[in-house]
């Protein structure tokens, strides 16, 4: 069952007469090593100047003057404190508990730092929500250590004191305050109780004051939505942990909807235990993180989307809507309400359109099923952005009756669709105050920037839900002269204290309830249930009354819809300046360095559109003109399988322009087109000249016709038939007879004995894996891995220690094709097979997806320790194949014996080289790099270590306090990383910890297990719930 | 030289002599106290916060009780009473022990309630010692015309035998000229020697012995770039001068002081740690001037100019006691390097395995100046490795695997090498 299956990576591998394909399944690197450029042509080497003689002399003396300079060793110098502060010891890391809330993510997190400095964020262990940081979050303690961070205030492009920008902007406040000009506070979503506390106190002081929120990828509908039902405004929270049937019609909530986070509760269910698994139906248009990961995946338009939300809420609510669906659909609509109407109270419905009458349609479905996932009591309250007032600030700006504008967190000039007019109103205001960490597009255009410090430098406190508070704390004394914007609020409203002694204030007062602050401050969170002050927001759109009715009359559509998403790497672009998150490959598309408009095979193929795949295997796309009324942008296309027929999809957080070095100045800049802060909008589309190289990882090492190296079967198969029959374990023959490749007879070499001591495996869960990426930021964070860049990326040369693989299969079996066929009467007409036949569905068309994320298997018979010339790869007792940078001379033949192509080669010196100016060639980037871990140099192969700086830290430790080490205690940056439990890392020989367990668990196998590997690395067997009803 | 060592005695009798005579006129004063007593009870319970001649965190105490009586007209019931319960003299309201109080930051003095008044009279005969100088210049000008002599008689006896041997040759010479000379006049015929290949020729004539030669050339050569290769970057002896002459020879082996006192963080981390300032002021607060053994190379005033450096670094206004806030971090030349791609951690080492710092650091406590002992090669690690047994004693982290390899092994005791410590992954991540 789990073998016949044709899995492929990219849309190439199913055209039979590809020979890109057959080139690829043939080399290991790609890129020949072009010794025919300058030996091919015989014109030029003769009439060079430089001898065969000559060039050995240069050769020689270049050696004798390298190894001369080799001699003289450098004076290092040793610098010791003066006063050295007594939680700091050279050499061990420090934690602390803190929190994110850059407006679109908000996460506890601990951040290891080292000798001060912030080095690592990881997952919070002892917070109740929002505990598990995601790629971006990850990837943010990069942020700290930008180059290009505003280093003090700056008044019209010069440096300032904040002394001068004290006195100037109290002065003009207090001017305006005396006039009653109206003064405009735009911030990004706080959450934050202290926040609003002082903002209070600044609008008492100032009178004509205004606070806006404004989320550049606004849940407006949501919040409204659920304001006009429940009073206050917030989001209705969801935990997926007590969910059984999910439907979502275009919610990605394993991406970013609604703020994200939902992925461990989700995870929670996917494996299936007691025979049991949740089931997830997804109706999308993109192809989305949750889209791939859904039992039952439903390609629709965002149109039919909203008539599909429509019907499915008269199939349980009750009631009649109008509008029609094809066929398909409309069975799969029924048979999900079905589903739902079983599952009761462990059904849930979630929804991703904005529009407020699909979003309080799913409000009353799910009351109706009185779901328990359904939370409306904890409201999340991450989200607090209003479009209505965001487009109303605008109109008042241009029409010059806003006086001053202060600005925290927020870059509308970047993610304002009608950012011009946001600009003209700008240059009216009499003060304009930026609260940045950049020089981005809106902050260089105000009169003051007010030097920001990144999260990980200041105070504050969030209230992700309510009742759940967490606080945000220094981990590092400021790098430059910056100020928070809270400081500031203290400063303009003459309050003296810090904004530290504030916050306490605020939280003794209010808050703890006469629990420790010092307490809350360690575990980064504190629950409490709080008396719930109502917040609302005048501008709210209000549902109409029968909101199912009037969601689908509204569902019309002419022509191609384009729905923006937000990328599980980019997010909303704050972070674009982020070298890793830039590298980060989209967990769909597997593109990295780009954002492109996704479009379906065959939308592309009626509008001219093509992929091509040059002979290196890199993706080429075609341009297209995208206009949405009167703007048009100029994008490249990706073909992606499975978007549905008559949508496109973009994503946000591309196209900057300002605050960010040139190499990330990547993609194209979809909020232009993001009108009305509708996230659906027409567009048409046609054929632009000119070919678009992407940087895209899917085609590089592909199956190589190994297809078992995924094995994934159906809940029914699972529960009723005995493994061999979905996970066997492949034979050979042994005296003519089937022997199991696990057997020692078979094998080609004596087994090591590896039953004393540690003996490390890692368990990979597909049912769990979301295919999230947070591990991917983790692994790069905790083993310097370099960021190479798009040309190189192109090139197959990424560096990625650990790459999630996202594999393609046609959809489910092909019995429904099957009784199509039967079904044909004729050659012309509705069941006519001239037009069935078409019809029959291209497998792109709407592909099973399944990630894979893929590391050194750490084999315990390692084909690539046989055919190291010189040792510098070995095995350790603990199951762990070591790599030796230093005695590795680069002969690749070790990439070369891999069967699964997870070793990475340093083509070049990446750490301290202009030509990779990411981070790594700066004084500041390198702060972030771990002193635990070697940073390679050129001509060295790396790999995976199993994290064995990690599981060497926890032995020494466990050695040092002379105690036994535990099960959990033995982690890897990837393991510590996974928040839906996917990844399970411990010792082996400690029969009862869990991955010993999951070993012998009958889901469990082994990549390529006829190779004969024996790998420390297994994957359980990826079950999918389709089961209907 | 017998001369100056006879100065130097009559110099000390002298000293003795005086201090004897100082000692019976304070005596009569003190009533009857013992100065040696007084001394070691002085060094034993005053000597954290008082010296004899100079303020520190307490006064200087130097013929304190004359000069309590003679400026303050303070008997010496005050002093018993401020040395049991200063805190209860200040309390009543003494005017001079509030001053006293004031003056000293409001730290009172720790009470000794367990100082009889004996003791006390034994403490106060000390102060009232008149102050000594130090005879330590003249000897360390005899040490050094010690060493010089005999150095300088060996030259002399190579110069000597270098001469003769040149007036023998000369002689020879000589001696053979002339011969020839009367062989020439008496017409003697010298019987020419026979012309013969010379040696060199005949030794590029054979073949055999010119492969020899060769054999042996290259293999010596190679011997010898193999040695020069291999030392590339092995920095064995490394003696840099560093920017305070810091002796580990008086702090750890003069005065005993233990390795992790200063470099503390070797117990715990990977990194043994260089010492940050304040930790040389827990001392150097009260240890101002240097009062061991000298050489001309290192005088008193030269280790005294180093203890100043300390000062200016931590910032440490000794004449007034009190930090001034400007500190200046110290510079030290880093001595022992490992590459970047090889991890060592010091924790493991020193308390885990409990290996003695000299081990791998050498006779620190006989450096005057610091040098790398050892190689720091990975052949030196794995060769240690591969003797030394791991201390698995009251190690509960070792009980299971010990027990189980060491039966695998056969051995009574498994060394780092068995238990898994040559691996390459080991120490290269």
């Amino acid at each position: 069952m789990s073998s016949n299956k044709k899995y492929w990576k990219s849309v190439e591998e199913l055209n039979e007469n590809s020979s890109i394909v057959e080139t690829l399944k043939q080399n290991e690197f790609v890129a020949e090593i072009p010794t025919d450029e300058f030996l091919g042509d015989k014109d030029t080497l003769e009439s060079t100047s430089t001898s065969r003689r000559d060039f050995l002399k240069y050769v020689g003396f270049s050696t004798a003057a390298a190894s001369l300079a080799a001699c003289e060793g450098p004076v290092k110098k040793s610098i010791p404190y003066v006063v050295q502060p007594q939680e700091i010891i050279p050499g061990v890391a420090n934690y602390y508990a803190t929190t994110i809330a850059d407006g679109f993510d908000f996460a506890s997190v601990l951040v290891k730092t080292r000798e001060g400095r912030p080095i690592k964020i990881e997952n919070n262990g002892l917070a109740a929500t929002n505990g598990s940081a995601n790629a971006r979050v990850n990837a943010s303690v990069l942020g700290l250590y930008d180059s290009l961070r505003v280093q003090g205030p700056k008044k019209g492009g010069e440096s300032i004191s904040w002394n001068t920008f004290d006195a100037e902007t109290t002065q003009k406040l207090n001017e305006l305050k005396g006039a009653n000009k109206r003064i405009v506070l735009l911030t990004q979503t706080f959450a934050s109780p202290s926040t609003s506390k002082l903002i209070a106190q600044f609008t008492e002081k100032y009178g004509n004051v205004q606070h806006v929120a404004y989320d550049a990828v606004s849940e407006s509908a949501a919040l409204d939505a659920f304001q006009a039902k429940y009073g206050t405004r917030g989001l209705a929270n969801y935990d997926f942990s007590k969910a059984m049937t999910i439907v979502s019609v275009g919610a990605d909530f394993l991406g970013d909807w609604q703020g994200g986070g939902f992925d461990a509760g989700y995870s929670k269910n996917r494996i299936p235990q007691h025979g049991k698994m949740s089931r997830h139906i997804q109706f999308e248009s993109n192809m989305s993180l949750s889209g791939a990961n859904a039992d039952k995946r439903v390609p629709l338009t965002p149109t039919q989307q909203k008539i599909a939300l429509a019907k499915l809420h008269s199939h349980i609510v009750g009631g009649t809507v109008s509008g029609n669906l094809p066929e398909h659909v409309e069975k799969a609509v029924q048979s999900a309400a079905a589903q739902l109407k079983n599952a009761g109270s462990a059904g849930v419905v979630i929804t991703g359109i904005q529009d407020v009458n699909a979003q309080t349609v799913v409000l009353e479905i799910n009351e109706r099923l009185a779901s328990e996932a359904f939370d409306t009591k904890n409201v999340i309250k991450t989200r607090q952005g209003s479009d209505k007032e965001v487009s109303q600030l605008v109109a008042d700006l241009k029409a010059g009756q806003v006086a001053a504008v202060i600005m925290a967190g927020v870059n509308p000039l970047y993610t304002l669709p009608n950012a011009s007019e946001f600009a003209e109103g700008l240059k009216k205001a009499e003060l304009s105050i930026a609260f940045s960490m950049k020089e981005d597009e809106t902050s260089s255009e105000a009169q003051y920037i007010a030097a920001a410090p990144h999260y990980l430098e200041s105070w504050g406190d969030v209230e992700f839900k309510s009742g759940h508070f967490a606080l945000t704390q220094p981990t590092i004394r400021p790098l430059f002269d910056t100020r928070q914007f809270q400081e500031a609020l203290l400063k303009w409203t003459g309050n003296d204290i810090s904004y530290n002694d504030y916050i306490k204030q605020v939280w003794n007062a209010s808050i703890l309830n006469g629990g420790s602050f010092n307490q809350a401050l360690h575990d980064g969170q504190f629950v409490t249930n709080v008396a719930e002050e109502e917040t609302a927001s005048e501008g709210a759109e209000t549902p109409a009354s029968n909101a199912a009715a009037s969601l689908a009359a509204s569902a019309k559509s002419n022509g191609l819809e384009l729905a923006f998403y937000t990328k599980t790497g980019m997010g909303d672009g704050q972070q674009a300046n982020n070298p890793w998150l830039q590298e980060f490959p989209d967990p769909i598309s597997r593109a990295s360095w780009d954002n492109y408009l996704t479009v379906s095979k065959a939308d592309a193929d009626a509008l001219g559109l093509a992929n091509t795949h040059v002979a290196t295997g890199a993706l080429n796309g075609s341009y297209a003109k995208v206009t949405v009324g009167s703007t048009t942008l100029t994008v490249p296309v990706l073909i992606q399988p499975g978007q549905a027929k008559g949508s496109v999809g973009l994503s946000f957080g591309y196209g900057r322009t300002r605050g960010l070095k040139e190499e990330m100045q990547t993609g194209v800049n979809a909020y232009a087109l993001y009108q009305g802060f509708n996230n659906v909008q027409t567009v048409t589309v046609e054929a632009a000249a000119g070919e678009h190289e992407f940087a895209c990882v899917q085609l590089h090492n592909t199956l190589m016709g190994r297809g078992d190296i995924l094995k994934e079967t159906t809940l029914e198969i699972f529960n009723t038939k005995d493994k061999k029959h979905w996970n066997a374990v492949p034979v050979v023959s042994l005296n003519h007879e089937e022997t199991p490749v696990t057997s020692p007879d078979v094998d080609l070499w004596d087994e090591f004995d590896r039953s004393i001591g540690h003996h490390f495996n890692l368990s990979i869960d597909l049912n769990a894996c979301t295919g999230c990426g947070a591990c991917v930021i983790a692994c790069h964070a905790e083993n310097n891995v370099p960021v190479v860049g798009k040309t190189e990326v192109r090139r197959s040369r990424d560096m990625h220690w650990l790459r999630i693989d996202r594999y393609y299969s046609s959809d489910e079996t092909f019995e429904g094709d099957d009784a199509k066929k039967e079904g044909f009467s004729g050659l012309f007409g509705d069941n006519g097979s001239l037009g069935g036949f078409g019809e029959m569905e291209h497998p792109s068309d709407n592909p099973q997806v399944a990630f894979q994320p893929v590391m050194c298997q750490h084999c315990n018979h390692a084909p690539c320790e046989t055919v190291c010339p010189v040792a510098a790869t070995s095995h350790g007792r603990q199951g762990q194949n070591h790599m030796a940078y230093n005695r590795c001379v680069g002969t690749r033949y070790c990439a070369n014996n891999c069967p699964y192509k997870v070793r990475r080669f340093n083509w070049f010196l990446y750490n301290g080289n202009d030509e990779f100016d990411y981070h790594m060639n700066d004084d500041l980037g390198r702060m972030v790099l771990n002193p635990d871990v070697v940073v390679r140099s050129r001509g060295v192969m790396e790999k995976c270590s199993m994290c064995i700086q990690m599981t060497q830290k926890t032995i020494l430790d466990a050695k040092r306090d002379g105690r036994v080490i535990k099960d959990g205690e033995f982690q890897t940056a990837c393991s510590a990383a996974c928040s839906s439990g996917a990844m399970v890392f411990g010792d082996i020989n400690d029969k009862e910890s869990k991955v010993a367990k999951l070993k012998e668990d009958n889901r469990m196998y082994h990549l390529l297990e006829h190779v004969g590997t024996k790998p420390n690395v297994q994957y359980q067997t990826k079950v999918r719930n389709t089961t209907e009803a | 030289m017998r001369k100056v060592t006879h100065r130097t005695l009559s110099k000390n009798v002298l000293g003795l002599s005086l201090s004897i005579l100082l000692l019976f006129t304070a005596s009569l004063s003190a009533q009857g106290g013992d100065p040696a007593k007084g001394k070691s009870l002085f060094n034993a319970n005053c000597a954290a916060c008082h010296q004899l001649d100079k303020k520190m965190t307490g006064p200087a105490l130097r013929n304190v009780e004359q000069r309590l009586a003679d400026d303050e007209g303070l008997d010496k019931q005050w002093l018993y009473d401020w040395i049991h319960n200063s805190a209860g003299v200040i309390k009543s309201g003494d005017a001079y022990a509030n001053k006293v109080y004031n003056e000293y930051g409001g730290a009172a003095m720790t009470a000794f309630p367990q100082l009889s008044e004996e003791d006390i009279d034994n403490i106060l005969a000390y102060t009232a010692e008149e102050k000594k100088e130090a005879p330590a210049a003249a000897t360390a000008v005899a040490t050094q015309s010690t060493s010089d002599s005999s150095g300088i008689s060996n030259e002399l006896i190579l110069g000597a035998l270098a001469i003769l041997f040149l007036l023998l040759a000369l002689g020879l010479y000589l001696v053979n000229k002339t011969l020839r000379r009367f062989a020439e006049a008496q017409n003697i015929e010298l019987a020419e020697a026979t012309k013969r290949t010379p040696l060199w020729k005949a030794f590029i004539q054979n073949q055999f012995l010119m492969l020899v030669m060769a054999i042996f050339l290259l293999l010596s050569s190679a011997y010898f770039v193999y040695g020069y290769l291999m030392q590339v970057g092995v920095d064995q002896g490394y003696q840099p001068v560093q920017p305070i002459h810091f002796s580990h020879k008086i702090h750890a082996g003069d005065n005993g002081i233990d390795c992790k006192y200063c470099h503390s963080s070797a117990r715990v981390s990977k990194t043994s740690g260089i010492p940050s300032v304040n930790v040389c002021m827990n001392c150097h607060k009260s240890i101002y001037e240097y009062n061991g053994e000298t050489s001309a190379e290192y005088s008193k005033e030269f280790y005294d100019g180093e203890i100043k450096k300390v000062y200016k670094a931590a910032g440490w206004d000794d004449a007034e006691q009190k930090y001034t806030g400007e500190t200046q971090p110290i510079k030290w030349v880093r001595i022992h390097n490992l590459p970047d791609f090889v991890y060592f951690n010091h924790s493991q080492h020193v308390s885990v395995a409990g290996v003695e710092c000299q081990t791998c650091h050498g006779p620190v406590e006989e450096m005057e100046v610091l040098y790398q002992h050892a190689p720091l090669t990975m052949g030196w690690c794995i060769d240690c490795h591969r003797t030394t047994n791991v201390k698995v004693e009251d190690n509960a982290y070792y009980e299971k695997i010990h027990e189980e390899l060491s039966k695998k092994y056969g051995v009574e005791k498994l060394t780092a090498a068995q238990m898994g410590g040559l691996e390459c992954g080991k120490c290269h991540y």
